[in-house]
């Protein structure tokens, strides 16, 4: 048999049946067992959870209201205690909520039993900080344990067990038992295992967390990628900004248990409306220039220049009009960059000379413009 | 010594191992079992029942309070109810496993409670159910542990049979009392020693053979 490499494979094993690609996912349209539909979708509906302690009551989520579309790497962020780890894990119940209701593709988790619930943890897979990896087992038996548990035939499972490592990259590696791996690798195993059901979720409980820079990006390629070419919905927790800006497609910023806000990445790290947010983006946000800030003035002299910042959230500034609104500005620092095809960043510039009107033709542009301040023309 | 006291000794050496052995295999029948179900029936655990847990602990701490020689005779109307009899060797495995059992059993969960809480987690996150749980992740990742803990109830079991000539079960322990100690006779006391401590090195060195195979993965 002509070799086929790892990802295809899985894709052609995955779904017998087919499946066609639409756009950058890919969808399935035939399954033995079930019926058609949009698979891997999360809602949460007024969702609440809170614990006792011994200093009192701690209230961990308050009224979540959020949907997860199928297909999204979704990202999870706020500072500690903010409450995202709970919030990923009443997705598969290893969290009970206190009230209100999820559904995973329109089916309430609380209510299952026992069986269903285990039928559910078979569709979402999860993956984990610190891996929680079988250290009595080796890869192999480890990505091969929801299979087993699952009663699925042994002459079934090595294959499919074969199939993932070989996506994760580690078919190298199925017979050593899991101390001798990496962190990084360790973590590919968690993976292997979370998929090797072929569910329709991936929880990742800060699972890149544990690992150093380059490690993280390798994963984090290796999650994008199952998630384009499998079509699994991602959801994922971090408190890496960097991480979601990586990843993710959407995000949802959580402060104290509740939704600050939510939304394609590139519209809230673009324009970021609570400060919960702002707080969070503040390691990847530049810092005025130490010389400007030094001579910035609140108000108007003889000769000072009008120092703005735009913010663009969408479209990339038209730089000729900015020209013609404004003649004289000057750029004085620029952080742009794409996310999702879209233009994300902040420029700071000096208007010479301002008419009154200079901002408001500017904002006439689309442009979303805060003024900073003024500060006096060089000597 | 006499042909006779060998005889005498390896007769003794072949009780004390039988005593030993069946209470043993009787403890870790009964103990892991126990252990199993006082790490997973408490609060949080997977068969949650904080009440049965409570009584279960309480039951187990009671036996664990009587001394050895107090339980073999306390027990005697058990054991003649199981054994049909009050002396010799099967006599005193009753009492033996009676107390090594719970000793077993909380050297067991100490083991079983230091299995990493995440690995229950990644166990129910991929569909196990708690039978799964127990078979495929507390009991072979707690493993180590236990053979370690089985190596010292064992050997604290070849001290406690010692007292089992109290109720004429022979053993070593009762070889060395009687002719040892009552009769003077210090070379017999010498060679139990000398057999109780090899046997005791023994079982200790293949407790750490089989524990070090287990840990080195």
């Amino acid at each position: 048999m002509a070799e086929v490499t790892g990802s295809l494979a899985f894709e052609r094993l995955r779904d017998p049946g087919g499946r066609i690609a639409t756009g950058a996912r890919v969808v399935p349209v035939a399954r033995a067992t079930t019926a058609p539909r949009t698979a891997g979708s999360v809602r949460f509906e007024a969702v609440s959870k809170s614990y006792r302690t011994v200093t009192g009551t701690v209230r961990a989520l308050e009224a979540i209201e959020l949907t997860i579309p199928a297909g999204a790497i979704f990202g999870i962020i706020g500072r500690s205690g903010a409450g995202k780890s709970s919030l990923l894990r009443t997705i598969n119940r290893l969290e009970e909520p206190s009230s209100g209701r999820v559904l995973v593709d329109g089916e309430a988790v609380g209510t299952l039993d026992a069986d269903g619930l285990v039928a559910l943890r078979r569709r979402i897979g999860m993956i984990f900080q610190h891996f929680n990896l079988l250290s009595a087992k080796t890869v192999r038996q480890n990505v091969a344990l929801p299979l087993a548990v699952a009663g699925v035939a042994k002459a079934e499972i090595g294959p499919r067990v074969d199939e993932v490592l070989r996506l994760v990259g580690l078919e190298d590696k199925a017979d050593v038992y899991p101390s001798r791996l990496s962190g990084g690798q360790k973590q590919r195993v968690g993976i292997a295992r979370a998929l090797v059901t072929r569910p329709e979720i991936l929880l990742c409980d800060e699972a890149t967390s544990a690992l150093d820079p380059e490690t993280t990006l390798s994963i984090l390629e290796l999650l994008r990628d199952i998630n384009r070419r499998l079509g699994i919905t991602v959801v994922l927790i971090t408190h890496e900004m960097s991480v979601i800006r990586e990843v993710c497609s959407d995000v949802v910023v959580l402060e104290r248990g509740r939704v600050a806000e939510t939304g394609p990445v590139w519209r809230v790290f673009g324009r970021p409306t609570h400060s919960a947010t702002r707080a969070l983006l503040e390691p990847l946000t530049r810092a005025l220039p130490e010389d400007l800030a030094a001579r910035l003035q609140p108000h108007r002299t003889p000769g000072a220049a009008l120092v703005l910042r735009i913010t663009c959230a969408g479209e990339a500034p038209d730089l000729a009009a900015l020209g013609a609104a404004a003649p004289s500005v000057r750029l004085i620092q620029a952080g742009l960059d794409r996310l999702q095809g879209r233009a994300v960043g902040r420029m700071i510039v000096a208007v010479a000379d301002p008419d009154p009107e200079v901002e408001a033709r500017l904002r006439a542009l689309g442009a979303e413009i805060e003024r900073i301040g003024y500060v006096a023309a060089d000597d | 010594m006499s042909p006779q006291m060998i005889d005498r000794l390896w007769q003794a050496g072949l009780d004390t191992l039988v005593m030993v052995g069946a209470s043993a295999g009787i403890a870790v029948l009964g103990g892991l079992p126990l252990a199993l179900f006082l790490v997973t029936s408490g609060p949080g655990g997977i068969f949650p029942a904080p009440r049965t847990n409570r009584m279960v602990g309480t039951l187990v701490n009671g036996f664990r309070a009587v001394p050895f020689i107090v339980l073999l005779v306390a027990l005697i109307p058990f054991t003649r109810l199981v054994t049909g009899t009050t002396i010799g060797v099967w006599a005193a495995i009753v009492p033996l496993a009676v107390s090594a059992t719970p000793f077993f059993a909380r050297i067991a969960e100490v083991s079983l409670r230091e299995v990493d809480a995440g690995l229950v987690e990644a166990a129910q996150s991929i569909g196990c159910r708690r039978r799964h749980i127990l078979i495929h992740v507390l009991l072979p990742e707690a493993l180590p542990g236990i053979v370690g803990g089985f190596t010292i109830t064992v050997v604290s079991m070849i001290g406690a049979s010692a007292m089992a000539g109290a109720v004429g079960a022979g053993g070593l322990g009762d070889v060395a009392i009687r002719y040892g100690y009552q009769r003077f006779d210090t070379t017999v006391m010498a060679a139990v020693i000398a057999i109780l401590v090899a046997i005791v090195c023994l079982v200790q060195l293949v407790g750490d053979t089989v524990v070090r195979r287990l840990t080195a993965r």
